[in-house]
């Protein structure tokens, strides 16, 4: 026996529960999951405060990643309250929801009603497109890639880790990446630093690297800065950035990052790499560990690795810059675990990874402190310390 | 036998091994052991008052020893230690110099 669509909806909504848009209102944030089961194109005209979009076509499919818990209370709307009906009933007769109702009267009465609308700024034709794989995952999906495009990162050199991490940045849409380097591209770069090319030898790295990134993605403003780090520089270089990616080649850098970055609370995204071996963090100030409560005092001059003649296998900065990469759009779209207050090795030969826990130094000469105290004169300075790496040469 | 994880910058100090194991009750024993046998690995681990360096941690499994008995932390065959020396970039200072 056939039915008309009418039909069939009178007979789901009476197996379902609808609840009106003046109840939904007073459920928002209270751990109530709302979905929009709209079209894409639907959305300009705003959505529901937190709603997650899942399109009706893609409910069955993208549900459980959103909902894993089949007792949650999940509340489907559409814009005049049939999708998000047949929605409910599916997700509770067939998936084995426990509590999915639909709000009656969808998006339209809900805005007729005067209730709150988020408009989501919308991505351009081609925006759409170039993000469309981000768009379907659900982590990331358009919240999380118009927190990318808002996004800024800053590298700190566009060398063998920088490389990958930008171009893999820069093709995720971040939308502003910043690039310290002083250097210019050299022959025996190019065996690693993938961001530059042949053509461009003698070209300084920061304009190679820029006309890279602008050739993958012209979303990106990049903004170079043909400079040294050093402690007269290093606060108006690094304020005002989201996140710093740390493939810095040698110590004094390295710690006086670490404690710019703790006094202005700028997360660092540290690599190091020797021979065949990278090792991999994520220093959060207020969220975990600094790298001088990893390591109190750099090496010695005469044993510090960085120092000497060493070198690198040419696609381990790549497997390092990329984890770096990944590590920076979890934090960028807030997904998952970032390797905050953990340190991951990688041991290219035994193709192994050992995680080793880092923990937070109570007496930490930095991070234990009020940032607000942290003076200018103490950024990267060890006060029982001499004979620094190259005195950073 | 605990099992001693060497990093890159000690393995020519170890005939170029990435695991070596050394006897020992507690992790300063087992260090000490590490040392007798390769004498090059001594200055890199420990300083001139017999603690370990500063740019140095050592892990029993993934722990660092600073949190629990230090070099007195008991050690038992089933044990790994990790010794992690600072690294910076590696060879990209190098190559500018």
């Amino acid at each position: 026996m056939s039915q008309s669509g009418s039909e069939l909806l009178r007979q789901v909504k009476e197996q379902i529960k609808e609840v009106d848009p003046s109840e939904v209102v007073q459920l928002l944030g209270e751990g109530v999951v709302v979905i929009d089961t709209r079209e894409t194109e639907e959305l300009t005209a705003g959505t529901l405060p937190g709603a997650v979009h899942i399109p009706r076509s893609f409910l069955e499919m993208r549900i459980e990643g959103v909902v894993p818990d089949r007792s949650q209370r999940v509340i489907l709307y559409c814009a005049s309250g049939a999708r998000s009906a047949f929605g409910a009933h599916t997700l509770m007769a067939e998936m084995g929801y426990d509590e999915v109702q639909s709000m009656a009267g969808g998006f339209v009465l809900w805005k007729d009603r005067g209730y709150e609308v988020e408009v989501p700024r919308s991505f351009s034709a081609e925006q759409r497109e170039r993000y469309s794989r981000h768009l379907l995952v659900p982590e990331v999906g358009a919240e999380g890639q118009q927190k990318l495009l808002d996004a800024r990162v800053l590298l700190l050199g566009a060398g063998g880790l920088g490389s990958p991490t930008a171009l893999y940045l820069a093709a995720a849409g971040v939308g502003t990446l910043g690039i310290v380097d002083d250097d210019v591209v050299d022959l025996s770069n190019l065996q690693r630093q993938v961001i530059h090319t042949t053509d461009r030898i003698g070209t300084p790295k920061v304009d190679s690297a820029a006309a890279t990134i602008k050739a993958l993605n012209p979303d990106v403003n990049v903004v170079g800065y043909p400079a040294r780090l050093d402690a007269s520089n290093i606060i108006d270089i690094i304020e005002g950035w989201d996140i710093i990616v740390d493939g810095v080649d040698n110590f004094p850098t390295r710690y006086l990052l670490n404690d710019a970055s703790v006094r202005l609370g700028i997360p660092v995204v540290s690599a190091a790499i020797l021979g065949f071996e990278g090792q991999l963090s994520v220093f959060a100030p207020g969220r975990g560990p600094c790298y001088r409560c990893l390591f109190r005092q750099p090496p010695p001059a005469d044993m510090a690795p960085s120092c000497g003649a060493n070198g690198v296998i040419g696609v381990l900065p790549g497997t390092m810059g990329l984890l770096q990469a990944t590590e920076v759009i979890k934090l960028i779209v807030g997904a998952g675990d970032p390797l905050i207050g953990r340190l991951l090795m990688y041991d290219a030969l035994a193709a192994s990874f050992t995680e080793l826990k880092v923990r937070q130094d109570p007496e930490c000469p930095i991070c234990s402190r009020d940032p607000e105290d942290i003076g200018d004169d103490e950024l990267g300075v060890f006060p029982d310390y001499e004979a620094f790496c190259a005195a950073s040469g | 036998m605990a099992t001693i994880r060497i990093p890159p910058v000690l393995r020519p100090s170890v005939g170029g091994e990435r695991e070596v194991e050394a006897d020992g009750e507690t992790v300063g024993d087992v260090l000490a052991n590490l040392v007798e046998a390769h004498p090059g690995t001594r200055e890199q681990l420990f300083g001139e008052d017999g603690d370990l360096n500063h740019f140095v941690n050592v892990y029993l499994n993934d722990e660092d020893v600073r949190v629990l008995d230090g070099l007195s932390t008991a050690v038992t065959a089933a044990d790994a230690l990790v010794i992690l020396p600072a690294m910076a970039g590696g060879a990209l200072l190098a190559l500018r110099s």
